[in-house]
Order: structure tokens, then C-alpha cells, then sequence
């Protein structure tokens, strides 16, 4: 696993998210209102919105083009709707966040 | 050495049905390991749907498919449930209860949720063999029982429960009477016209009537055979159902000491005489009322919970019900106050050849009553008048005619949700066919507007359908649906409405989402995609210099201060005051899209030009060589306004309307607002600039300028409404910021100007800003004081001051 530096918590807006240019594609980085931060690919499985521009909230990111919700922890839009998205690892060091360039597989 | 181990509280709940385990179900989400809790249910099922005591005899549906919950979910729960033993006796001093196998249970909660049994006539003859009620699935059995030997039914009681099951029987092949003692079945639902009416159409199903007939004894040794009328005359019977009406089952309560009367008496929060003991649902009586329809039900066991979490907050205030039978292939409706009476006024409508009546009750302009007969497509309609109290005098005459004659272009024809096929589309955001709705509400046991939203997304989005929505909850639920909840809460993060949140972050000088959410103690700590967007809006119109502005509770648009397209990519529309340009300024826009490759340049529906598919990085630059403001083409704010070329260049002009629109834009522009706001400024009366579909419209007239308000030209067409007339630009600018400041500071987030109107009435609107010249000034004041703090969004991007985030956090190469 290559685990690559993204900058430290500040730079990622408290309830949203920023986006990192990966060879893997966009990768969405989104820190909720408890400063957890997750990773999952920059694509909402509805029509492909950036999920890096939506409300975070909990667990959930609220697409920004059609409101689609995505659980965080699951990688997966919450019922009624259904499709997945991929789970990327981060780690905190030191006030440094770590993004490993793996999909996390269920 | 004494070890206590902290227990739960006990909850025990008396009575397994619908009203009581609704509230354990609320109350599970509030606080969901708070109590150990038990069930006692005298029937041997889980919570059934009894709404679909219907379907069930009629042979549409099995029990299994009316069951809300199953057992397995009281087990994931932990809840202990007692099906088949009922509670025979509380003892409140020793706080148990005791079941009718002699066990006591102990509580330190006692909800009572023992619903209501048939009231049966006092005749001899009314324990015979052959004589039922229609409440349970008990009931149910034994009339599809009675019903498979055939012969002859008779109801004594005609009304709604009673012409249902009618129905029900008849379609099971038996002859049926329906005995009523008043002139017209259904006299508490409608008026003699419409009774006849709704007697003819039951009729020609083959359902006779006896009306104005005083039941004296019913007949028969071991078994019902007939029964004979006060009159002297008999009829032969071989099943008779009483359905003259429901009696709450308060003998338990009345027996532990508890104040009854017609039902258990309880206060606001559902409590009863006694502090530990609460009780909800047909059992209860209520400032005086007793319920029996679901969703009052439904209202006062979210309360009940909300205290039993020891969240302490809710009130309820009592509810208003319509009423809709459900015979397949009769309409009715009906709601509050139908038959009139001194001070009030009456609209009808009558067509005997249609079999169609509709009569519409008013009171100083304002819906208190209606009944709808063989067409009840505007009943949702009519009961949201009714209960928003909205001023109907723009409209009265046509009311009876419904939304549809009022300008709902956009969806007339479309009001007969019962009538539509399967396949119809209803939601065409969410691609939501009327098939599956019916079928999510029938199967899922779905129950409001929003229970349809949630499992099946439709009207979730644009809601232009909610209307159809309700009408098909209406019809497949029949008599137990009372549409939207009296008070609508903002999201499902609070119990509290628009105004209320509103109204706290004023008293309690609330200055940012966080303080609000906290303050008000929020459900979920960040709130949704809902509420972020409106509090953050509500604290900045009520503090716009102290009230801080969260970027993460804007839209993305507003956030990126610009329209995100399909792909991810973003339009520019940069300010073009009046729509009026210049040479050199057309120039610099060829060049900026030309250098940055711009994919599309348009001309957007308010005349101004659109650079579209922009990436999201190249925003800054781009605004940086523009150089112009921004147009706010992407906010809830100020858009356009529009002009036509008016007296300085048109023959026909009267009066300088680019000049005004050139004032008014500049007067207005970064005005945020509940929704996006558009004007226009024509400059004589053949209105080029199409300003009656716009929220301010103005139109020049020889002697100075009309003032148009409320009109739109989006998903629902509606006709401007003329405010006043003035003479002068000037005071053309300060009544259009009056009437928008008012709108800023009155109407929900996300209401547009022509929905807003509507509901508060012109005539308001009127008198606090024509009428009342100090109101419209301190009104304008505010508006030029709200403006005054806001900056060009796009200066401050490219000056460094704020910040997009326009570029990726990091790139990570290959």
C-alpha cells in the first residue's frame, strides 16, 4: 500500500470536503463536524456528481447535484436509492492526513 | 457488602395496535436503550394495519400482508410482547399491572393505548349469535364466514365504517341493508344533497337503504333471523354488523381512579391524571375531541414519546381531519365546517347528470369547510387552504374549480391521480410510476407524505407532484388518511417549523448554524442537505452585520459562486446591468471565452450571457480578466432584471425602461434571498420585458409606473398581481425593496414569491407597505442596510479574501 500526504486537517472544510488528483482518478476527502475524515472516490454512483462539493453530516455526504445521501462507512447510497462507491484508507499522524492509494475491499 | 446494579426504567404499554406501537417506534428513535419495555396486546397478532380491514374482507389482501411488525422486530428491540393477555387491572399504588392469568408487572411508565370498541345499540337481542361489530381481524374472520353461506346482510349504522363494509358483503355476493336513523346516510360527512346523491351510486351497487328507521329489537332464540323497526315492521336478517358508531375503551383507566369522560383525559403532552401514566390514541380524549383517524393518532404519539424520552418539548394542540370513503368507484370528501351556518358563505357546485357536487364553505375569506362529491381531485387541495387559513379572495368564485383554473399550466389535466393507470409517470424528477407508490404504501404501510418520499423518492425533489402524491395516499388509504401533519417540521433533524427556528434565532440572537443547531438541540449535530442551507439563511436575514455566513451551509453554487452543470463542470454569467452592454465589453467576453476555450457562450432566458462547461479551477481567472460582478446567476438572490428598450429608442415607449431596470438591478444586486428573485421593467403596456411573470414586474404607463408583484413563469404559471401604481423611479425602488425585504423576512427558505403571496394574501401585503408609508421605509432601510454588508463575491475570490477552493488539494502524479 503507498500512502501519500495530503495536507493537514485545516485545509479541509469542517462538514465538507476538498478532492485529490490520484492515478486512481478523483478521490473526495471529506471531514465531518467530529474532524473524522473520510476517502472515497470523487463520484456519486447516481449521475457521477462530485461528492468533495457536498454536505457532510455524520457518516453521510449529501451529493451536490441531486441529493443523493452515501454512507461513509459502508461506501454504499442509502435506500431507497442504491449503487457504491469505493473506500479508500486515511490515516492521521501527527496532524498529518494519509491517504492510501488502495480501494478498501469489503 | 451491597452491590446495586442500575436497572432500566420499565415502560409497559397497554394495548399492541397501531397508536401504541407507533409510539414506541417514535420513541425508539429518540432514545432507544432508555426503557425495558413491555407490550400487552388482547388480540393474538402483531400490530396490524388496520386500515386494511377492507381489502382483507373483500378478499384483496391476507392478514400476513397487513402486518406493520412483525415478531422479530419487537425481539431485535427487546421488547417483550404478551399477545392474547390482557390487562385486567392497574394498581397504581404498587405501580403494576395485572393480566387476566393473575401475573403483575411492574412500571415506572405506563402508556395506555386501548383504542376503541363498537358501540352496540341497547335492544334485546344485541348478544345474539350473528350480530358483529367491524373493528379487528376477529370481526373480519367471522363476517368472510358468515358471508360464504350468502343471504341476507343488514348494517345498522350508515356511516363511513358502515357503507364500507356494505360494500365489502355485497361484493361478497350477499343482499345487504344498510339501516340508517337519519333522512340521508353519512349525515355527518355531508349534507342532505350530497347524501342523496352518494344513496343513488350505493344503490345502483345494489345496496338498499332504510332510512329515518329507529331499530326496536332484534329477532331470533339462538341465532339473529331479523329484526323489527320501532314502526311495527320487520325485515329478515341472517348477519347483522353494528356500525352506529366507536366508544373508547376507557373501563381500565375509569377502573384505576383515572379522570374519564367520553375517553381518558389527557393534557397537551398526552398526560393522564396521573404523571406516570400517559395514554394515546382512540382511547384518549383531547381538549374535549376524541380522534379515530390515523393521523391525529399519528401526531400524538410522537408526543407521547418525545416526553416519555424525557425530551419534554412537543405539544400537541389537537387535530384537523377530512374524511374519504373508500367505496371503490364513489369520490367523496369532506373537512371541517360543510354545513355553513350564520357569518359564513357557501360556493357550489352541483351537476345531478355527473352525479358532482362540491360545495365549498367560507368565512371572511378563508376556507373553513368543504365537501367534495363524485370529483374530490381538489380535496388535498382544499384541506391545505383550510388548514393554512389562506386568504382565498383572489380566487373565490373559481375555487370550486380548483388549483388547476388558477394558472397550473404545468400539470392540469394530471389532478385524477385515482384515474391514472399503473404505469403513469407521477414523479418525473425521480422517474416514479403510480404503480409503485400505491403498491410502497399498501406493502410498506406507509402512512404520510413523507413516509412515500423516503422509501420510494417520489416528490422528494422538486415536488411539483406532492399534490398527486396525497391524492394517491388519499385514495389507497381511504378514510385514515389526513394528509400533511398540522405543523410541518423544517427537516427531519427537529420537531420545530420554519418559524420557530426563526423566531428562536431573533429572541435568542442566534449567529451561526452551529449555535442554532446547539441551541435547539438538533437531532443529528451537522444537520442535512435541508436544514444547513435554511438556518444559515435565517441567521443571516436576521443579523446580517453580526450573523456569521457558513460557507458549508450554501448549495455548492453558492459556495463556488457558480452553476454547476451535469458533468461537474460550471457556468459564468457575469453582471450585465438592465441587459444593456457595450462594444468593448462584448469584445473582452469573446476574448475571455476564446482564450479559455469556453465550450459554449449563450444567451441565458433573462438576457445576459452565459460562458458555459468551466472547470471549477479556471474560475478565478477567469473572473479576474472579465472583471466584471458577479451576475448571481447561481444563488438564492437576486438574478435579472429584465428590460425592453422602452422610450429612448421605441416608438411605442412611454417610459425609460432600461433606465429603471439599470436602477433597480444595481439597487438590488447580492441580495440574497429564500429563493431566486427576478424582475423585469417593461416600458409601456404591451410589456416586451414580460414583467407579469416575474416577482417584481413593472410596467410604465403614461403617467408613471405599475407595480406587479407575485407572478412566475417556472414549474407553475402564475399571473402577476398589481400592487400599486407610482409615479417615480424613486418610488419604484423603494416599494420593490419594501415588498422584497418583507419576502426576506417572512417567507420559508426555498418559498418562491408567487407561493408566498398566495398564502399571506396581497391584502396584507398591501396594508404593511402601500398603505403604511413608515413600514415601507423602515422596510427599504433594512433591505439597503442587509446589502450594504455584502461584497462582490467574485473581487473578493480574485483578490485573495475568499477562498473557492478552486483547485485540488494535492495532485499525486503517476
Amino acid at each position: 500500500m503507498e500512502w501519500m500526504a495530503l495536507g493537514t486537517l485545516e485545509e479541509i472544510p469542517a462538514r465538507g470536503g476538498r478532492y485529490v488528483e490520484t492515478p486512481l482518478g478523483e478521490i473526495a476527502v471529506l471531514r465531518n463536524e467530529n474532524d473524522e475524515v473520510f476517502a472515497v472516490s470523487n463520484q456519486c454512483p447516481h449521475r457521477g456528481g462530485p461528492l468533495s462539493e457536498g454536505f457532510v453530516s455524520g457518516k453521510l455526504v449529501f451529493c451536490p447535484l441531486h441529493n443523493w445521501q452515501i454512507d461513509l462507512e459502508k461506501g454504499e447510497a442509502v435506500a431507497p436509492d442504491s449503487g457504491c462507491v469505493k473506500r479508500f484508507p486515511i490515516r492521521m499522524e501527527g496532524g498529518q492526513i494519509w491517504l492510501g492509494l488502495q480501494e478498501i475491499t469489503p | 457488602m451491597h452491590i446495586t446494579v442500575p436497572r432500566k426504567p420499565r415502560l409497559v404499554v397497554v394495548g399492541n395496535g397501531m397508536a401504541g406501537i407507533r409510539a414506541v417506534e417514535e420513541l425508539l428513535k429518540m432514545a432507544p436503550d432508555l426503557y425495558e419495555i413491555s407490550v400487552f396486546g388482547a388480540e393474538p397478532h402483531p400490530n396490524y394495519n388496520r386500515i386494511l380491514l377492507t381489502p382483507v374482507l373483500a378478499g384483496e389482501m391476507t392478514l400476513e400482508e397487513t402486518i406493520l411488525n412483525p415478531l422479530e422486530w419487537y425481539a431485535e428491540h427487546g421488547i417483550q410482547l404478551f399477545t392474547g393477555n390482557p390487562v385486567t387491572r392497574i394498581d397504581r399504588v404498587k405501580r403494576q399491572v395485572i393480566t387476566a392469568d393473575g401475573k403483575a408487572t411492574p412500571y415506572d411508565r405506563l402508556l395506555l393505548a386501548t383504542g376503541a370498541a363498537a358501540a352496540m345499540a341497547p335492544v334485546p337481542g344485541n348478544h345474539l349469535p350473528g350480530v358483529l361489530s367491524y373493528r379487528d381481524m376477529a370481526d373480519v374472520e367471522a363476517l368472510t364466514k358468515s358471508s360464504a353461506l350468502g343471504g341476507q346482510a343488514v348494517v345498522i349504522g350508515g356511516g363511513l365504517l358502515g357503507l364500507e363494509v356494505a360494500h365489502g358483503l355485497r361484493a361478497r355476493g350477499m343482499g345487504v341493508t344498510v339501516i340508517h336513523r337519519r333522512a340521508w346516510p353519512l349525515d355527518k360527512q355531508l349534507d342532505q344533497r350530497g347524501g342523496v346523491l352518494l344513496q343513488k351510486a350505493m344503490e345502483a351497487r345494489g345496496v338498499r337503504f332504510l332510512l329515518g328507521k329507529e331499530t326496536a329489537e332484534i329477532l331470533g332464540t339462538t341465532h339473529v333471523t331479523g329484526l323489527r323497526f320501532s314502526d311495527g315492521t320487520e325485515i329478515p336478517a341472517d348477519v347483522l354488523v353494528m356500525t352506529i358508531g366507536i366508544k373508547p375503551r376507557i373501563e381500565l383507566a375509569q377502573a384505576a381512579g383515572l379522570q374519564c369522560e367520553t375517553g381518558i383525559l389527557v393534557n397537551d403532552t398526552l398526560q393522564t391524571y396521573d404523571p406516570r401514566i400517559y395514554a394515546v390514541g382512540e382511547c384518549v380524549q383531547h381538549r374535549g375531541q376524541t380522534y379515530g383517524l390515523v393521523a391525529p393518532l399519528f401526531e400524538q404519539a410522537k408526543v407521547a414519546a418525545n416526553h416519555l424520552a424525557e425530551y419534554g418539548r412537543m405539544r400537541y394542540q389537537g387535530s384537523v381531519t377530512s374524511t374519504k370513503l373508500k367505496v371503490t368507484g364513489i369520490e367523496l370528501f369532506s373537512a371541517g365546517n360543510f354545513t355553513g351556518g350564520e357569518d359564513c358563505e357557501e360556493v357550489t357546485l352541483l351537476d345531478g347528470s355527473q352525479g358532482v357536487y362540491k360545495k365549498v364553505i367560507l368565512q371572511e375569506n378563508r376556507v373553513v369547510g368543504g365537501l367534495l362529491y363524485g370529483d374530490t381531485s381538489i380535496g388535498p387541495w382544499l384541506f391545505q387552504l383550510m388548514r393554512d387559513g389562506t386568504d382565498v379572495s383572489a380566487f373565490r368564485d373559481n375555487i370550486v374549480f380548483g388549483e388547476t383554473h388558477l394558472g397550473d399550466a404545468g400539470h392540469s389535466g394530471e389532478n385524477q391521480a385515482a384515474r391514472l393507470p399503473d404505469n403513469a409517470e407521477i414523479c418525473g424528477c425521480n422517474g416514479v410510476a403510480k404503480g409503485s407508490i400505491v403498491k410502497a404504501i399498501r406493502e410498506q404501510g406507509l402512512f404520510t407524505l413523507d413516509d412515500v418520499r423516503k422509501c420510494t423518492k417520489a416528490s422528494a425533489s422538486c415536488g411539483s407532484c406532492t399534490g398527486l402524491v396525497e391524492q394517491l395516499l388519499s385514495s389507497t388509504l381511504g378514510g385514515f388518511y389526513d394528509s400533511t401533519p398540522k405543523k410541518k417540521a423544517l427537516c427531519g433533524c427537529t420537531e420545530l417549523s420554519h418559524q420557530e427556528v426563526r423566531d428562536a434565532i431573533v429572541k435568542e440572537k442566534l449567529l451561526s448554524v452551529r449555535q442554532v443547531f446547539a441551541y435547539l438541540e438538533w437531532r443529528h449535530p451537522a444537520g442535512c442537505a435541508t436544514c444547513r442551507p435554511a438556518v444559515n439563511y435565517y441567521v443571516r436575514t436576521a443579523w446580517p452585520m453580526e450573523g456569521l455566513d457558513d460557507p458549508q451551509s450554501r448549495f455548492i453554487n453558492e459556495r463556488a459562486h457558480a452553476n454547476i452543470q451535469k458533468d461537474g463542470t460550471y457556468s459564468v454569467i457575469p453582471r450585465i446591468y438592465g441587459g444593456v452592454t457595450s462594444p468593448a465589453e462584448l469584445k473582452r467576453i469573446a476574448e475571455v471565452a476564446e482564450r479559455h476555450h469556453v465550450p459554449m457562450v449563450k444567451f441565458t432566458g433573462g438576457q445576459r450571457l452565459d460562458l458555459l462547461g468551466v472547470k471549477k479551477e479556471d474560475l478565478p481567472k477567469i473572473w479576474a480578466e472579465l472583471d466584471m460582478p458577479s451576475g448571481h446567476a447561481y444563488g438564492k438572490a437576486l438574478r435579472t432584471v429584465k428590460s425592453c428598450v422602452g422610450s429612448e429608442f421605441c416608438r411605442f415607449g412611454v417610459q425609460d425602461s432600461t433606465r429603471l431596470a439599470i436602477e433597480l438591478e444595481k439597487n438590488l444586486e447580492r441580495m440574497w434571498a429564500p429563493h431566486k428573485v427576478k424582475l423585469a421593467a417593461s416600458g409601456c403596456p404591451r410589456n416586451c420585458a414580460e414583467s407579469t411573470i416575474k416577482d417584481v414586474g413593472i410596467i410604465g404607463v403614461d403617467s408613471g409606473w405599475e407595480i406587479y408583484v407575485g407572478g412566475n413563469g417556472g414549474m407553475k404559471v402564475r399571473a402577476a398581481d398589481l400592487l400599486c401604481k407610482v409615479k417615480t423611479h424613486e418610488e419604484v425602488l423603494e416599494m420593490a425593496k419594501a415588498f422584497l425585504q418583507m419576502y426576506r423576512e417572512d417567507a420559508q427558505y426555498l418559498e418562491r414569491t408567487a407561493p408566498w403571496v398566495e398564502r399571506i394574501g396581497l391584502e396584507k401585503i398591501k396594508a404593511t407597505i402601500v398603505d403604511d408609508a413608515n413600514t415601507r421605509k423602515t422596510l427599504a432601510e433594512r433591505m439597503d442596510f442587509a446589502l450594504s454588508q455584502e461584497k462582490d463575491p467574485w473581487k473578493e475570490a480574485v483578490s485573495g479574501r475568499l477562498d473557492i477552493h478552486a483547485a485540488p488539494i494535492r495532485r499525486i502524479p503517476a
